[in-house]
Order: C-alpha cells, then sequence, then structure tokens
C-alpha cells in the first residue's frame, strides 16, 4: 500500500468511526426529542 | 514536491474531518451560539431540556452551514487575503464540491430537525438567516457596496430571536431589541477590523468602508453607529423588559464601547502598527456582546 492509499484509508476511518457516533447521537436527540413532545401533549 | 503538486494530492483525498469543521468557522459559532443561547433563557417560558438543547444545536448547525457555503463561495477571495488564504478550500485541502454538499446537507438537516423539534416559525426564521447570510450578503452585497455589513450584518442578528422563537413560538418587542444591537453592533465590530487589515480587502478587491470611503470616514462612521447601538443596548431597562442588574450592566458596556470608538474616531495614525485603539475596539466589541447577553439572562434569572 503506498503511502497515499494509507492516508486514503486513513481518513475513511476515522470519518466513518465520527459519522457512526454522529448518528447514534441523532438516533438518542430523536428518542429525546420524542419523549419532551409526548411530555407537552399529555 | 511542488505546493501544486501537493494542492492536487490533498486535494483526491477525502476531507479531513478538521477541515469540514474548520468550513464550519467554530469561532464566529460560538458567538452565535451564546446569543441564541441568551434568547432562548430570557424567553418567558422554557422548553422542555431536550427541546432546548436541540433548539440551540440546530441555531449552531445552520451557523455553520451558512460559514461553509460562504467559504463555497468565496474561495477566490480568501486566497488573496492572509487573515483567511489557509482556510481549506483556498489551500486546496479540500474540493468545492464537498464543501456545497457539506454546506447544503447541514442547512437542510438543521433547518428541518428546528421545525420537528421547535416550532415552524424557529425554523423559518433559521432557514431565513442562512439564506439572507448567503445569498444577500456572500453572493449579492459583498462584492458589490461598501453597505455589505451594514445589511449583511442583520445575518448574524437572527440568533437571539430564533432563541426566542424557539421557546415561546411567536415575536415579542425584547427578542426584537436584541435584533436590534446585534445589527447595529456588527458594522462598528467588523469596520474596526477592516481598518488594520485594509491592506487585505484592497489586494481582494473587496469594496469594505476603509477601501471604498477611507480610514477617517470609516472612524467616523464606527463612532456614529455606536451611539445607537448603545441605545439600542441600554432599551430594555426604560421598556420594563430588562432590570436595573442589565440596565446598569448595559449603561457601563455601553459607555466603555462609545468612549473606545470614540478614541478611534480620534486617531490619527494611517499604519496598521499604530492602530491600537481600533484592535482595542475589534477586541472589546466580542466581549461586549458576549458581557451584554450574559447580563440580561443573568438579569432573568438572578434579579427576577
Amino acid at each position: 500500500m503506498t503511502r497515499h492509499e494509507a492516508e486514503v484509508v486513513r481518513r475513511q476511518r476515522e470519518r466513518a468511526r465520527l459519522m457512526a457516533w454522529l448518528l447514534g447521537g441523532f438516533v438518542v436527540l430523536l428518542f429525546l426529542i420524542t419523549l419532551a413532545k409526548i411530555g407537552l401533549n399529555r | 514536491m511542488t505546493s501544486s503538486v501537493l494542492r492536487q494530492e490533498a486535494a483526491t483525498l477525502p476531507a479531513d474531518w478538521r477541515d469540514l469543521l474548520a468550513l464550519t468557522k467554530p469561532r464566529v459559532m460560538s458567538l452565535v451560539v451564546f446569543t441564541g443561547l441568551a434568547g432562548l433563557l430570557v424567553a418567558p417560558m422554557m422548553p422542555p431540556l431536550a427541546l432546548g438543547f436541540t433548539a440551540i444545536l440546530c441555531i449552531a448547525l445552520g451557523a455553520g452551514a451558512a460559514g461553509a457555503l460562504n467559504q463555497w463561495y468565496e474561495a477566490d477571495l480568501d486566497a488573496l487575503m492572509r487573515r483567511t488564504a489557509n482556510r481549506p478550500l483556498p489551500a486546496g485541502r479540500i474540493d468545492r464540491q464537498t464543501a456545497l454538499h457539506f454546506g447544503v446537507g447541514l442547512a437542510a438537516f438543521s433547518v428541518i430537525l428546528m421545525d420537528l423539534a421547535a416550532n415552524h416559525l424557529a425554523a423559518l426564521l433559521l432557514a431565513a438567516s442562512i439564506l439572507f447570510y448567503v445569498l444577500v450578503y456572500t453572493v449579492w452585497l459583498k462584492r458589490r457596496t461598501a453597505h455589505n455589513i451594514v445589511i449583511g450584518g442583520a445575518a448574524g442578528a437572527f440568533p437571539p430571536l430564533i432563541g426566542w422563537v424557539a421557546a415561546t413560538g411567536q415575536l415579542a418587542l425584547l427578542p426584537l431589541i436584541l435584533f436590534a444591537i446585534i445589527f447595529l453592533w456588527t458594522p462598528p465590530h467588523f469596520w474596526a477590523l477592516s481598518l488594520f487589515i485594509r491592506s487585505d480587502y484592497a489586494a481582494a478587491k473587496v469594496p469594505m468602508l476603509p477601501v471604498t470611503a477611507g480610514i477617517e470616514a470609516t472612524r467616523r462612521q464606527i463612532f456614529l453607529y455606536s451611539l445607537p447601538m448603545a441605545a439600542a443596548a441600554v432599551a430594555p431597562w426604560p421598556f420594563g423588559l430588562a432590570g436595573a442588574l442589565y440596565g446598569i450592566a448595559a449603561a457601563g458596556l455601553s459607555a466603555g464601547f462609545v468612549i473606545m470608538a470614540g478614541l478611534v474616531f480620534a486617531n490619527r495614525a494611517t499604519e496598521p502598527a499604530q492602530m491600537r485603539p481600533e484592535k482595542r475596539l475589534f477586541g472589546f466589541s466580542v466581549i461586549y456582546l458576549f458581557a451584554l447577553f450574559a447580563a440580561l439572562v443573568a438579569d432573568r434569572w438572578i434579579g427576577a
């Protein structure tokens, strides 16, 4: 693997890991928004 | 390896997340988030924590999107100015299409999430602020008129309005005054900066006031704008929208701002190295806005 290819893989992995955390956070946030909205309509 | 080869290689790499973050102008975002949070915290009713947090997150993401789209459109200008030449696009670390997709995606996401978590009006105001910053300020005004900052300043004045509307669902006099404070604060803040980096704007042919009207006229305008700004900053107190804690803080801070603007007006230096009053005013203007909004929140939560 050339240095350029290794850098491509490193960046892709870093971004994939970050995206996974962001998506996980988004799911939790949507869950909390739903709970708050249900609470408001009670 | 030459710099152009390095740039070519960087452009073929996937964008580094740090460069994507830099596209959002995090330092500008911190002021936007703070004023938006202040707008939400001084509102008469508090939304549930999750909804309030999401509203502030959406304001931050919307500001980030506007910053990314601004950098996407202005990459050619940024390359000509020392202050901005190392941004991800002019430095060749990100390709333009990635920046455009990132900006548009973030803008759409922030507006949709705001609509979901808060209300239609807050989402509409967020969309309007992004469009105003990108289309009215960046595309239309910035390269055409010396009044770019005056009218464009409205884009940065939206966050407290959005924060308030996210909490209450409607507009009121206090958030409109907060809008007016930031709107009137923006020209002296940016003109103070543009005085000591005038050569950068001249090199990039951006018609900032010091380039088109000269240094003396800009100093006069800075002082003149500081007067209605100070009046707007103190206004919530006599209108009965804030208490004495805020009123005294606003009067003291605004007096300091007007005095510093007066020192800028009195300065006759033309070399950036001798523009200490301008640099002091620029630094103080950021502290001023933070302190003013912090005083308003303290007045609402402690003074009440």
